[in-house]
């Protein structure tokens, strides 16, 4: 619970993470040995390990005039479009708990503004407990470790090594933390205060120890001399050894930025190979048949757009929102029909079974314009209003009665109206102003 | 104007008047194609008077000619259509106006160029027909709301929990809502006035005003709510 090593573990041996914690929690008693595991494992297991990618999805960086998202410049590219889909069951909050650890902070408050900051607050107070109990077990052990090497007869040392222990633990932490922020975006400022404010602790506890401990040991009276000398031989190693600790960490930087640019042109050129350059090599070959090449532009264009300006709809299995499957509507009759649709959404929601109907109803609405509308541009506008969902189809067509329409065609009666009746909805269909029809849809959002 | 045109070409807005315009993209094709489209001033009244593509031609060729109406692309080099609009803010407050014509579909983007100082904004996938009109709108004054535009505004000042910083700019009218949400369907001017039974001239009103507040607007989220946003 305190560095996510159990959890790390657990998911390299394939094993429940409560049996992992079970075992550790055994190992403390047994002479403390689990404490010392722990140690190791949390300097060597790498953390991050089969976590989700918290929320990836939302967490884009903006790097050379273009979003990308934050995780996945690093290894877990992969994993970070797989698991973004805000899932966050108890693994999330458990995360979000162990960003809490020694700092007390509302990480997510932060990482996702205009998120639900609601559910960690209430889980944090639990997690606060767990944490305690973590860290008293782990004290615990250490007792149980000291005395199992036989220092309880000289009882002084235990402070001062319990101090060192503690301050190491902080700067560790500290690094641990300072992985995570990277990857999961965290924002800087007053985090990187309390960073300091907490690396400064661990050293100031791990000199203080160390003096103590020295002290202890009866070399306190060359102290003096000890630390004046230890304190020369430090400014001289940094006064040679500076400048080229300083070039390395630029060096360092340098290259990281130019992989990162390179990384990115890569994708770039493989999307635009994949995509692009395709549809221009078959409109290319099927110059002769305009509406084949209209239909590749249009649909090219599409792509191309949402690769560019939303960059997490086309994330792998994406997130399944009105807004989406609208757009998915509106492509296929785009694309089957050859008339232009313009798609404004504003808002967004999930889906349900009822706003799955509105869209079906929306899809029938858009086919029609698109076949009956005079070949003008189909207008689609979508908004989410609180629970109300609407959405209005317009064409610029000659326009058409309802009421005249035979009884047997059911285009508009059974596919529109009555889909949207049957589920809760109303359907109006209507003259535009000044020609064409307008079809409005409105649903009422399925309440959880 | 009464004369047909013979390729299908438009009719002039400006009853024989005629506007002066500079065209701004960093693609020559596209400049072509805007110019062959529009710019036959017999048919449509538009005369472009010259051409820039990247920002300091396009900051030079404006102060130098001093257009009525600027067609400014949002992606230029050397900073971008808002670069241009800081370095002419000075002209800005004589006749110049901007309308921004872009394929970018990214709503900082768009609302970066209108709180800049542009007039308007338009895709560039508009018809000939309705680019004429747009920029007469613009050269008279008014603002033009293509229908995404309309959707990014009403996205932007969409209800959130911040309380605005200024109750006056910070929220839309229930009529402006309306206009906007008309405009966002696919209405003209003409049909909106038609369906809230106010004057054209109200519905223009309505829409400059929405102009007005984006652009003074002091609510910090509209600049950072298009990457905060999704899912409600």
């Amino acid at each position: 619970m305190l560095g996510g090593v159990a959890h790390g573990l657990a998911v390299h041996l394939g094993l429940p993470v409560a049996w992992v914690r079970v075992a550790f929690v055994l190992l403390f008693f047994a002479q403390g040995i689990g404490a010392l595991l722990y140690a190791a494992f949390w300097f060597v297991v790498p953390i991050g390990i089969g976590e989700p990618a918290q929320r990836g999805g939302a967490h884009w960086v903006y790097v050379n005039g273009a979003f990308v998202p934050a995780g996945s410049w690093q290894a877990s590219g992969a994993s970070g479009a797989e698991l973004s889909k805000g899932r966050r069951g108890w693994i999330g909050r458990l995360r979000e708990l162990l960003q809490h650890a020694l700092q007390g902070e509302p990480a997510t408050a932060v990482a996702e503004p205009g998120g639900e900051p609601a559910p960690g607050r209430a889980g944090r107070r639990q997690g606060g407990l767990g944490q305690l109990a973590a860290l008293v077990m782990v004290v615990i052990g250490l007792i149980a470790l000291l005395n199992a090497l036989g220092v309880q007869t000289a009882r002084p040392y235990t402070w001062p090594l319990l101090a060192i222990g503690v301050g190491v633990a902080l700067v560790w932490r500290q690094a641990d933390d300072s992985r995570w922020q990277r990857w999961f975006g965290l924002e800087e400022g007053e985090k990187r205060r309390g960073a300091y404010t907490r690396v400064g602790g661990g050293v100031l506890l791990v000199v203080a120890g160390t003096i103590a401990f020295l002290a202890m040991q009866g070399s306190g009276s060359t102290l003096g001399s000890v630390v004046e000398a230890s304190l020369a031989v430090l400014a001289g190693v940094l006064v040679l050894v500076g400048p080229y600790a300083l070039r390395m960490w630029q060096d360092l930087g340098a290259e990281r930025t130019a992989r990162i640019r390179a990384q990115e042109r890569a994708e770039i050129a493989a999307h635009v190979h994949d995509s692009v350059l395709h549809t221009l090599t078959l409109i290319q070959r099927r110059a002769e048949d305009p509406k084949e090449v209209l239909r590749l532009a249009r649909a090219q264009e599409r792509e191309l757009r949402l690769w560019l300006y939303r960059p997490e709809a086309v994330a792998e299995d994406a997130p399944d929102t009105m807004a989406e499957s609208l757009r998915a509507v509106v492509a296929e009759v785009e694309d089957r029909h050859g008339v232009p649709v313009e798609l404004v959404v504003v808002g967004d929601c999930p889906m349900d079974e009822r706003i799955a109907a509105q869209m079906q109803a929306a899809r029938e609405a858009t086919v029609n314009a698109a076949k009956y509308g005079g070949g003008g541009p189909v207008q689609v506008y979508a908004e989410v209003e609180g629970e109300t969902v609407s959405v209005f189809v317009r064409d610029h067509g000659p326009g058409f009665d309802p009421d005249t329409v035979p009884e047997d065609r059911m285009g508009v009666r059974e596919s529109i109206i009555g889909r949207m009746k049957r589920n809760g909805g109303t359907a109006r269909v209507r003259p535009a102003p000044d020609g064409g029809t307008e079809v409005e849809l409105e649903m009422e959002r399925t309440n959880d | 104007m009464t004369d047909a045109a013979p390729t299908g070409g438009t009719p002039a807005e400006g009853g024989g008047r005629v506007a002066r315009v500079v065209l701004v993209d960093d693609h020559r094709m596209f400049r072509t194609g805007v110019r062959a489209e529009i710019g036959r001033t017999e048919v449509t009244g538009i005369d472009v008077v010259g051409e820039a593509d990247d920002v300091e031609s396009a900051v030079r060729v404006v102060a130098e000619t001093r257009p009525d109406v600027v067609l400014l692309d949002v992606h230029l080099p050397g900073g971008g259509g808002v670069e241009v609009l800081r370095r002419s803010a000075g002209l800005m407050g004589e006749q110049v106006k901007f309308l921004a014509l872009s394929v970018s579909d990214a709503a900082e983007d768009v609302i970066g160029v209108i709180r800049g100082g542009a007039r308007g904004y338009v895709t560039k996938t508009i018809t000939g027909t309705d680019l004429v009109n747009a920029v007469f709108r613009i050269a008279d004054g008014d603002a033009v709301f293509s229908p995404r535009l309309a959707g990014f505004v009403l996205d932007a000042f969409a209800a959130t929990d911040t309380p605005p910083v200024d109750e006056d700019l910070d929220r839309l009218t229930q009529r402006e809502r309306e206009v906007l949400r008309l405009i966002a369907r696919g209405y003209a001017y003409k049909e909106i006035a038609k369906q809230l039974f106010i004057s054209v001239k109200t519905v223009e009103s309505h829409v400059s005003a929405v102009l007005r507040k984006l652009q003074l607007s002091n609510r910090h989220e509209l600049t950072r709510w298009a990457t905060a946003r999704r899912l409600v």
